[in-house]
C-alpha cells in the first residue's frame, strides 16, 4: 500500500524536476550565501578564476546565509545537486560533519594562517574574521565601550542583529554571549531585546537596513569599516573593541558526500587555498585570507583583536539546539 | 436520485466502482493525503507533545498569532461598520461604484505585494512617514512588529467586512424604513432597532472569518513581523524548517495551526455565509436618518478615510511599480523565468482542484451522499500551507522522496487549497443542475460525455470559470508553499518580491509587484471569461 502510494505521489509531483543536457561542459554546484555572490562579493571575480582553468562551469546557489545552508543541505539530504557548500562555519562543522552529508577533503592544510591550528577532516577554511557591532562615528556619540556596556547601555542607539537560526553571524553573537555570560545569557537577551530594531535572517540585510540608517549599531565584522574606507573613502565607521574579547568565526566549505562532480568539487578546494582565491577575499568578503596574498592586506585592515573567543565546534554541536531554544524563549518573551 | 427502487443485482458493487470510480478514487486520496500528512506530523513530533505548552516559545507564538488575529479581527470590523454604515446611507454619490470596486481588490490581491505597498507607503523612506515627519511627528521603526501586521491586515480585511455588511444592511426591506420614517426615528434607535439586527449575523461570521485568515496568516507577518516575537505560527513553521531543520518543532508548530484552525472552521461552520455577489449599486432607500447635514459631514469624511486607507497603497504599487526601474525588472531573465514557473505552477493547481472537485462533486451525486463528498473537499480548508506543506515533507521524506519535486509540491498544495473554494463555488450549481435534468436525462438515456457537453456543460461553465479564475489567482500569488519548497532557480514572483524586499530593492520589489498584479487580475479575467463565457451584465 504504502509503495503504491508513493508511486502516485512521486508521479504527481515529479512532473516538475528536469534533468541536466548532455554535451555541455561539467557544472560545478556550489551553495553559498547571498552575500558571496553578490555583484560586489568574491563570487564573479572566483568563477571567472576558477571556470579559467577547470574546464567547467562554475554554477553558485545562494540561500540567505550560512545556517540556511546546512538546513537546506539536510533539507535535500543525499539528493542534493550541491558539490561544494561554501560558507559553513567552525560553529557549524561538527554538527555539518555528524550528518554524513560530507567527505572527507585529503587535504594537506599545515600551510594556512589560522588562529588555531587546523584539524578537520571534512572542511577546508577558506577566511576569517571577529564579530563586532558596527556603527557610524557622526551618528553615535556615545559608542559602547564594552560588551556588558552595550547590554546595560541607553535605550536610544537601536541595534540590529541576525538570526542565530538563519545565519552564521547570528548564531556567532549568541555564542559569544554565551561565552561570556554562561547561565546569565538569557537575563542578558531579555535586557537587549527593546533595543533590538528587528532580527535579519541574513548578515547582508541587516547590513543593508544598517546603511539605510534604520538603525545605530550593526552585527558585522572588526574588517567592516576597511570596506567603508577603501570603497567608499568613508572613514567615520567604526567597530566597536570590545574588552571581553571578539569572537572568532572561521568559514569554510566542503565536498558533499554524494557530490555529482566529486573531482571537479576537490580541485575547487585545492583552488580555494591557492593565492588566485584568497587575493580576492579581504576587498570583497571583507575578511582575513588564509594564504598570505599578493602585495600583503590593505593598509585599512585592522589589526587582530587583543582577545579573540571561540566555543569548540564539539560544544556548540551538543548545546546549539538547547541555546537557540534558550534564545527564542528569552527573545519571544 | 431514486436508486431504492433499482434491483440490487450480485454485480451491484462492481457496477458502483466502475461507475464511480474516479469520484471515490479522488476522495480516497485525498483522505490518505491529507491523513497521510496528519500521521507524518504526530510521528515526527517529540513524544512528550503533552506538555508542549511548556515550551515557552511556543506558547508565545500560539499567544501572539492569537492576539494579533483577534486585533485584526476586531479592529476590521470596528472600522468596517461605521464605514458600511455611511455607505448605506448616501446611497448615491460620484465613485462610489468605483469605490466598492476598489473594495473588492484586495481579494485577489497577492498577500506579498500588500507587504510591498505598506512599506512603500508607511514604511522609512515611504512618503507617509516623509509626510508625519515633516509635520515633527516620528514614526521610528514601528512598521515591524504588531503595528505593521495589523495596518497589512485591516486592508485586506476591512474592505471585505464592509463590503459584507453593506449588503446586510441594503437587504433591510423597505417596509422597515418606512415604518421608521413614520415614526420619524433618529440615527440611535434607527442602529439599535433596525440596523443591528440585520448586522448581528453577519458581523459574528465576518469576525470569525477574518480571525481565521489571519490566524494562518503568513506573507504579512513573515515579513513585517520582525523576529522571533512577532511570529505567527506559519511563520514560526517556515523557520523552523528552513532556517534550523528542526522537524520536531515545525511538527508540533504545524499540529497546532491545524487543531486550532480544525476547531475554528468547526465552530464557523453553521455561521458561514457565501462571499456577499451583491454589490450594493446604489439602491436608494428611504431612510430617515440622512438629512442632517452633520451626519452628512461624518458620513463624507469616513467614505474618504476608507478610500483612502485601501486607495493609497494600491496607488503606490501603480506608482513606484511604473518607475524607470520597471525596466531592468523587464529585461531580467530571472524575472520571466519566474513568471514562467508561476504560470506552470498556478496551471497545474488550477487542473488539481477543478478536476478534483468536479469528479468529487460527481462522485457525491452518483453514490447520493454530496454532503460527505463535499466534506472531504473542503477539509483542505482546516489546513494551512504551510502546515501542510511540512506534513508533505515529513511524509514525502518518510517515503524516499526528495526536494527535487519542490514546484511539484508546491503545484500539489496550491491546488489542495483551492479544491474548497471550487466546491463552494461549483456545488451548489452543480447539484441544482442535477435537480432539474436528472430524470430527464435519465428518461433520454443522456449519460457521460455527451451529459457533460449537452446538459452540465453549459449550466456549470460560469461557476466553473469563476473558481478556476480564483485558484490560479489564489497559485500565483502564493508566497507559502512557495517559500517552503522554491529555491533561487525556481521562485516564483512572490518570492521575487520577498527578496527584493529583505534586501531592501524597493525599486525592483515596486516593479516586481506591479507587474505581479497585472498578470493575477488579467489571468484572472482571461480564465473566467474564456471558461466562463462572456460576461452578461
Amino acid at each position: 500500500m504504502q509503495r503504491f502510494f508513493a508511486t502516485i505521489l512521486f508521479s504527481i509531483i515529479g512532473l516538475a524536476s528536469a534533468d541536466a543536457q548532455a554535451g555541455d561542459p561539467p557544472v560545478l554546484t556550489v551553495y553559498t550565501y547571498s552575500s558571496f555572490v553578490s555583484d560586489w562579493g568574491p563570487g564573479p571575480a572566483i568563477k571567472k578564476a576558477f571556470e579559467a582553468e577547470c574546464a567547467c562551469k562554475l554554477n553558485f546557489v545562494a540561500t540567505e546565509d550560512g545556517v540556511v545552508l546546512l538546513s537546506r543541505l539536510r533539507l535535500e539530504g543525499a539528493s542534493s545537486p550541491a558539490d561544494v557548500v561554501l560558507g559553513l562555519d567552525t560553529n557549524l562543522t561538527a554538527e555539518a560533519a555528524a550528518t554524513g552529508l560530507f567527505a572527507p577533503h585529503g587535504m594537506d592544510l599545515g600551510a594556512l594562517q589560522l588562529p588555531f591550528a587546523w584539524r578537520d577532516a571534512d572542511f577546508v577554511p577558506y577566511d576569517f574574521g571577529y564579530f563586532a557591532f558596527v556603527y557610524d562615528s557622526t551618528k553615535v556619540k556615545n559608542p559602547p565601550r564594552s560588551l556588558a556596556d552595550l547590554v546595560g547601555g541607553s535605550t536610544g542607539d537601536k541595534i540590529l542583529i541576525e538570526d542565530p537560526r538563519s545565519s552564521t553571524p547570528g548564531l556567532g553573537l549568541l555564542l559569544w554571549i554565551k561565552q561570556v555570560y554562561g547561565d546569565q545569557a538569557p537575563t542578558v537577551w531579555r535586557k537587549l531585546k527593546p533595543r533590538i530594531l528587528t532580527v535579519s535572517k541574513s548578515w547582508d540585510e541587516a547590513y543593508g537596513l544598517f546603511l539605510k540608517g534604520e538603525a545605530s549599531l550593526v552585527l558585522s565584522y572588526t574588517t567592516s569599516p576597511a570596506y567603508h574606507i577603501i570603497e567608499e573613502k568613508k572613514t567615520q565607521y567604526a567597530a566597536a573593541d570590545f574588552p571581553e574579547g571578539q569572537y572568532l568565526q572561521v568559514e569554510v566549505a566542503g565536498v558533499t558526500a554524494h557530490a555529482p562532480h566529486p573531482e571537479l568539487a576537490h580541485k575547487f578546494l585545492a583552488f580555494m587555498v591557492t593565492s588566485k582565491f584568497q587575493n580576492v577575499i579581504p576587498t570583497t568578503n571583507w575578511m582575513f585570507p588564509v594564504a598570505p596574498v599578493t602585495g600583503g592586506l590593505p593598509s585599512a585592515f585592522p589589526s587582530l583583536p587583543k582577545k579573540s573567543l571561540m566555543i569548540a565546534p564539539e560544544d556548540v554541536a551538543a548545546h546549539r539546539k538547547a541555546w537557540v531554544d534558550e534564545w527564542l524563549a528569552a527573545m519571544s518573551e | 436520485m431514486a436508486r431504492g427502487d433499482e434491483r440490487i443485482a450480485p454485480s451491484f458493487v462492481l457496477r458502483v466502482w466502475l461507475n464511480d470510480m474516479p469520484g471515490v478514487a479522488v476522495a480516497s486520496f485525498l483522505l490518505l493525503l491529507l491523513g497521510g500528512a496528519l500521521a507524518a506530523l504526530i510521528a515526527a513530533a517529540p513524544p512528550d507533545i503533552a506538555n508542549i505548552f511548556a515550551d515557552l516559545y511556543l506558547r508565545h507564538v500560539l499567544l501572539f498569532t492569537t492576539l494579533q488575529a483577534a486585533l485584526s479581527a476586531l479592529i476590521s470590523v470596528a472600522l468596517a461598520l461605521p464605514v458600511a454604515r455611511a455607505l448605506a446611507r448616501r446611497g448615491r454619490f460620484p465613485g462610489r461604484t468605483l469605490l466598492l470596486r476598489l473594495f473588492g481588490l484586495p481579494m485577489v490581491m497577492p498577500a506579498i505585494v500588500a507587504v510591498f505597498a505598506i512599506v512603500a507607503l508607511y514604511g522609512e523612506s515611504g512618503w507617509l512617514h516623509w509626510l508625519l515627519a515633516k509635520m515633527g511627528l516620528s514614526t521610528g521603526g514601528f512598521l515591524y512588529g504588531l503595528s505593521g501586521i495589523l495596518i497589512a491586515h485591516v486592508f485586506f480585511n476591512m474592505p471585505f467586512a464592509a463590503r459584507a455588511f453593506l449588503a446586510a444592511l441594503e437587504a433591510v426591506p423597505g417596509e422597515s424604513w418606512r415604518l421608521a420614517s413614520q415614526l420619524g426615528m433618529a440615527s440611535g434607535p434607527v442602529f439599535r432597532l433596525i440596523e443591528w439586527p440585520a448586522l448581528r449575523g453577519t458581523v459574528a461570521s465576518v469576525a470569525g472569518l477574518v480571525f481565521m485568515l489571519c490566524f494562518a496568516s503568513f506573507a504579512i507577518t513573515l515579513t513585517l513581523g520582525g523576529g522571533p516575537a512577532w511570529a505567527s505560527l506559519e511563520a514560526a513553521i517556515y523557520q523552523a524548517l528552513r532556517y534550523d531543520f528542526d522537524l520536531g518543532r515545525a511538527a508540533v508548530l504545524a499540529l497546532v495551526q491545524l487543531a486550532v484552525s480544525g476547531a475554528l472552521l468547526l465552530a464557523l461552520h453553521r455561521l458561514l455565509l457565501p462571499a456577499p455577489v451583491s454589490l450594493g449599486l446604489g439602491r436608494a432607500m428611504a431612510r430617515p436618518d440622512v438629512a442632517g447635514r452633520g451626519g452628512a459631514i461624518v458620513d463624507g469624511v469616513l467614505i474618504a478615510l476608507a478610500g483612502l486607507y485601501v486607495g493609497l497603497p494600491m496607488l503606490s504599487v501603480a506608482i513606484a511599480g511604473s518607475s524607470a526601474a520597471m525596466v531592468p525588472v523587464l529585461g531580467a531573465a530571472a524575472t520571466w523565468k519566474a513568471v514562467g514557473i508561476g504560470l506552470g505552477v498556478a496551471a497545474a493547481a488550477t487542473m488539481l482542484a477543478i478536476g478534483g472537485a468536479l469528479l468529487l462533486i460527481a462522485g457525491g451525486q452518483r453514490l447520493a451522499c454530496p454532503g460527505a463528498f463535499q466534506f472531504i473537499g473542503s477539509l483542505p480548508l482546516a489546513a494551512s500551507p504551510l502546515a501542510l506543506g511540512a506534513g508533505l515533507f515529513v511524509l514525502l521524506t518518510r517515503l524516499g522522496g526528495s526536494l527535487e519535486m519542490g514546484l511539484g509540491l508546491v503545484a500539489l498544495i496550491n491546488g489542495l487549497m483551492g479544491m474548497p473554494y471550487v466546491m463552494r463555488v461549483v456545488a451548489p450549481a452543480a447539484r441544482e443542475a442535477a435537480e432539474r435534468h436528472d430524470r430527464l436525462c435519465a428518461s433520454l438515456d443522456i449519460r457521460g460525455w455527451n451529459r457533460w457537453r449537452l446538459i452540465d456543460g453549459p449550466l456549470l461553465r460560469r461557476p466553473v470559470g469563476l473558481a478556476m479564475a480564483l485558484v490560479a489567482a489564489l497559485s500565483l500569488g502564493d508566497l507559502g508553499a512557495i517559500a517552503l519548497f522554491g529555491t533561487p532557480e525556481t521562485a516564483t514572483l512572490p518570492l521575487l518580491i520577498y527578496q527584493q524586499l529583505a534586501a531592501y530593492r524597493l525599486d525592483a520589489a515596486a516593479a516586481t509587484s506591479l507587474l505581479l498584479v497585472v498578470l493575477t487580475f488579467g489571468c484572472f479575467i482571461l480564465i473566467e471569461r474564456l471558461v466562463g463565457g462572456p460576461a452578461h451584465d
